[in-house]
């Protein structure tokens, strides 16, 4: 029987804008089936993101959706987790919100280890304003603003999320649904920060003009590229070369959730 | 049974203001020279179970301050002007998404860095324009450590009552100066709650507005289950691109506040009644304009004062009555001239209208004040 995503959708609001051939809809596919694994109650779920493709996310789904300004969204959903920690909260965004214009705030709320999920689009591209490049967009890719090739360096965001102080940090691809709604409820279930980085492909403003002919392309690209974590341990360094590792990249249990610790505020405060 | 009296900085009468309020939320970024409000409230808020966070910067800490008043708790931030400089984007969000929410903007001069430690008044119509798109503004400006208790409280009353960002700016001589202060007893201000919806949560539509111009607000994380963004929107609050729609959620926005400015508006007056000059002065300077007029009046000249508490919207109607009563208007300001041109367009050239600007981090003394009076007289 087909899985019943209706009832997590928000009625009248489908289609959706994204291209055919965007990953964001099996990403929010995902989500919802995490969701549905984890049993969130939807009025106690808030789904913040904040600008690009990939922010429209919240506004498709049956809970308090919150679609804030260009990457603010982790300090919004900051606002809400700690003003009511017993909603659960969920982030959604692309690369260029997330990182750039939303950079600090990404770290600091990985830093703070407040009880959130971020699920990350990395798309490699700026998709919403037609193509410029984001800090994640390879070195020499082509994009509308790297007419001769990307100079930048990239970020690696999960690696980031790591050394910024989240305790649960995972990645994935589009090219691999089954493991997006199980990383995403495993970080819903977290107590901490988790951070789901999903590769994902922007044919329209990334593929084209990258030598991918077409989404099934990029989506092989994709999938050619990665290496589960359990693999990883068995292959040369050679073997590992521009690969990009897939799973549960790091977890700690032990580092105190950021509302757990300001209750101890408050019981200090009280009892002072 | 007498009050409670303490000697408190403008700075901590105004965290006690917002505690009265029924504050439960801060959100805020150091800042000279409004850091000891964030002080206080850290130390005061997770003793009512309210909650204190510090965030990365400023328009971080806006946000914050704007998602915690989605979930239905009064909400405040305190910043000085660059600091109001960086929050200026999600003021605007407040606006459309209509989110109740004080700021607080202890004004320093400026621009950029400027002198942190010395008073200004130079954010007074950023305090109106900063923010980008059309918008209505409610600021307040109180001018004594009582009196940012009280705006305080009536920020927040007018926040949750009209659904919108609240800013009350005072210059760091208020803030930081200190006054007895008669802290009011729990029912004496009135305190304004937010209206919770009638409606089933079927029914619910954030921006429904044929009940009246201010839709109720629901708490995320209660029963009901809405959508928020800062594009243009339709009244169940999501986006559309519907001229008609999208030009009558505009107007009811800005409408809201001034067809209300006779709820919002609050001015103070001194011997205006038979002024021919008046000092048209707000804040701390308004305390050196009162000074004037009792010495300028020893010397037989009819002075008056009219100082506005609510500094936007613009008390317009008042203004420009005084215009036709007097021979002049003298607006004292601690910047190089901001709200003497909203004087000027009120007055509609009925009389003399005049500015005497400091920007040196001195106060503007009554001297100073009294000699444009006779320069202009």
């Amino acid at each position: 029987m087909a899985y019943d995503y209706d009832k997590s959708i928000r009625p009248g609001k489908l289609p959706h804008i994204w291209c055919p051939g965007c990953g964001h809809g099996i990403v929010m596919k995902g989500l919802i089936r995490a969701m549905d694994t984890c049993e969130l109650d939807r009025k106690n779920t808030a789904i913040v993101s904040g600008i690009g493709c990939a922010s429209r996310l919240p506004g498709y789904l049956d809970a308090c959706t919150l679609h804030t300004a260009h990457g603010r969204g982790a300090a919004f959903a900051t606002g809400v987790k700690m003003a009511k920690p017993e909603m659960t909260v969920i982030c959604c965004g692309g690369d260029g919100d997330g990182t750039a214009i939303g950079g600090n705030h990404f770290i600091h709320a990985c830093r703070r280890n407040i009880d959130m999920t971020y699920v990350l689009m990395n798309n490699f591209i700026y998709g919403m304003t037609g193509g410029q490049f984001s800090p994640c967009t390879p070195t020499g890719a082509i994009a509308s603003t790297t007419p001769y090739g990307n100079p930048d360096q990239v970020f690696d965001i999960s690696k980031l999320a790591i050394g910024a102080g989240a305790t649960f940090v995972a990645r994935t691809t589009a090219a691999h649904p089954r493991e997006i709604d199980k990383l995403i409820a495993q970080g819903i279930k977290h107590k901490g920060m988790s951070i789901i980085e999903v590769l994902d492909d922007c044919p329209t403003t990334y593929g084209r003009r990258n030598k991918f002919r077409s989404v099934i392309d990029m989506m092989k690209h994709l999938k050619a590229n990665s290496v589960s974590v359990k693999a990883a341990p068995k292959m040369t360094a050679e073997q590992l070369e521009g690969k990009f590792l897939t799973g549960v990249l790091f977890e700690d249990t032990e580092k105190p959730e950021y509302c757990e610790q300001y209750a101890n505020v408050i019981k200090k405060a009280q009892s002072a | 049974m007498a009050k409670k009296v303490a000697l408190l900085q403008g700075n901590e009468a105004c965290a006690q203001g917002a505690l009265y309020a029924g504050c439960k939320f801060f959100g805020g970024y150091p800042i000279t020279p409004s850091t000891e409000v964030a002080e206080v409230l850290s130390v005061e808020l997770p003793k009512v179970g309210g909650k204190f966070i510090q965030m990365e910067d400023e328009i971080g800490a806006m946000a914050a301050v704007i998602g915690a008043s989605l979930t239905g708790a009064k909400s405040i931030t305190a910043t000085s002007g660059p600091g109001v400089s960086l929050k200026q984007e999600l003021i605007g969000y407040a606006c459309i998404a209509e989110v109740p929410c004080v700021i607080i903007n202890v004004m320093r001069g400026g621009p950029s860095t400027g002198m942190p430690t010395g008073p200004g008044q130079s954010d007074v119509m950023q305090a109106m324009w900063g923010t980008h798109g059309d918008h209505a503004a409610i600021a307040l400006v109180p001018a004594s450590c009582q009196e940012i208790f009280t705006e305080t409280v009536r920020a927040f009353n007018l926040a949750e009552k009209y659904r919108m960002p609240v800013q009350v700016l005072f210059d760091e001589i208020v803030g930081h100066m200190r006054e007895r202060i008669e802290f009011p007893e729990p029912g004496e201000l009135e305190v304004i709650d937010r209206e919770a919806p009638s409606v089933s949560p079927e029914d619910y539509k954030p921006y429904d507005s044929t009940k009246g111009q201010v839709p109720p607000l629901a708490a995320f994380g209660s029963e009901y289950k809405y959508h928020v963004t800062g594009l243009n929107k339709a009244d169940d609050g999501f986006p559309t691109t519907k001229a008609s729609l999208v030009d009558a959620e505009e107007r009811r926005q800005v409408n809201k506040v001034l067809d209300n400015v006779a709820d919002i508006e609050s001015n103070e007056e001194y011997l205006t009644e038979d002024a021919d000059v008046i000092i048209w002065a707000y804040g701390s300077t308004s305390r050196s304009a009162r000074y004037a007029v009792n010495e300028l009046r020893k010397e037989g000249i009819k002075a008056g004062l009219f100082r506005p508490i609510t500094l936007w919207p613009f008390p317009n109607k008042r203004t420009a009555e005084l215009a036709v009563q007097a021979k002049a208007i003298v607006v004292p300001e601690m910047n190089l001239g901001q709200m003497v041109f909203e004087v000027e367009r009120a007055a509609k050239g009925n009389c003399v209208v005049a500015h005497e600007g400091r920007v040196d981090g001195d106060p503007l003394n009554p001297g100073q004040i009294m000699a444009k009076v006779k320069e202009v007289l």
